[in-house]
């Protein structure tokens, strides 16, 4: 699964985009963090306040309950701040 | 007529003129512009290539299937933006001012809060900040939620 980051996560993180094997019991968006937070102590930063971040799945905006099933790109990326 | 575009050169306004030749009696439109304070030098506007048009588009529908419009225009700009160069353009033709208002101030209000765009300040000492989201910004669109 393609996981793509933006603004400041994708500073944070120190990466723009990642192509990963997922575990089958990650199930939700949120559980996609836990899984990245425990990888190493940047994703952990990058996720820490998660009030502070939105997400995409496949280019809709979802919530970190989403369900990654099926899914192909997932975004993750501050509130949005254009216009 | 639909006209969206993103791209990283100047907007181009004479959008705002094909909105005046439809036939209908309103044009409304808004333009941000890249503010001159806090010794902000320039702006960065970095955007997800991969969902933004379609973003813009499902906006623009959302807002013909509101109200009776006979065109719409959002322009966007991003990259690297001068102070006083406009960041966005957006503008609406229709049959009578209301409606004409009403759906440029709902696009640019959800445009704030639904598009992936994110704004960095350059400063003229160097120093970059990512700007953060307003709460006021989430306030207003939540009003054409309802």
């Amino acid at each position: 699964m393609r996981i793509v980051y933006f603004a400041s996560v994708r500073e944070n993180i120190g990466i723009d985009a990642e192509d990963r094997d997922l575990p089958e019991e990650i199930a939700s968006i949120s559980d996609l963090l836990d899984w990245l937070a425990k990888q190493s102590e940047q994703y952990a930063a990058a996720f820490t306040d998660r009030s502070r971040l939105r997400f995409a799945i496949d280019h809709n905006m979802v919530t970190d309950e989403a369900l990654l099933s099926g899914a192909t790109e997932i975004a993750v990326f501050p509130p949005v701040t254009g216009g | 007529m639909i006209r969206i575009e993103i791209g990283e050169t100047p907007l181009d306004r004479s959008a705002l003129d094909e909105l005046g030749s439809l036939g209908g009696g309103a044009v409304a439109s808004f333009t941000g512009i890249a503010r001159e304070d806090d010794g902000i030098s320039a702006i960065e506007l970095e955007h997800y290539p991969a969902m933004t048009q379609a973003s813009l588009a499902s906006l623009a529908n959302e807002a013909q299937e509101r109200w009776p419009l006979l065109g719409l225009v959002i322009l966007h700009r991003v990259g690297r933006i001068p102070v006083g160069e406009a960041i966005v353009v957006i503008g609406t033709a229709s049959a009578r001012r209301g409606t004409a208002l009403e759906a440029c101030a709902f696009l640019i209000d959800r445009l704030k809060t639904d598009a992936p765009f994110w704004k960095k300040e350059y400063r003229a000492d160097g120093s970059a900040v990512w700007v953060e989201a307003k709460a006021s910004d989430e306030e207003q669109a939540t009003r054409w939620r309802q």
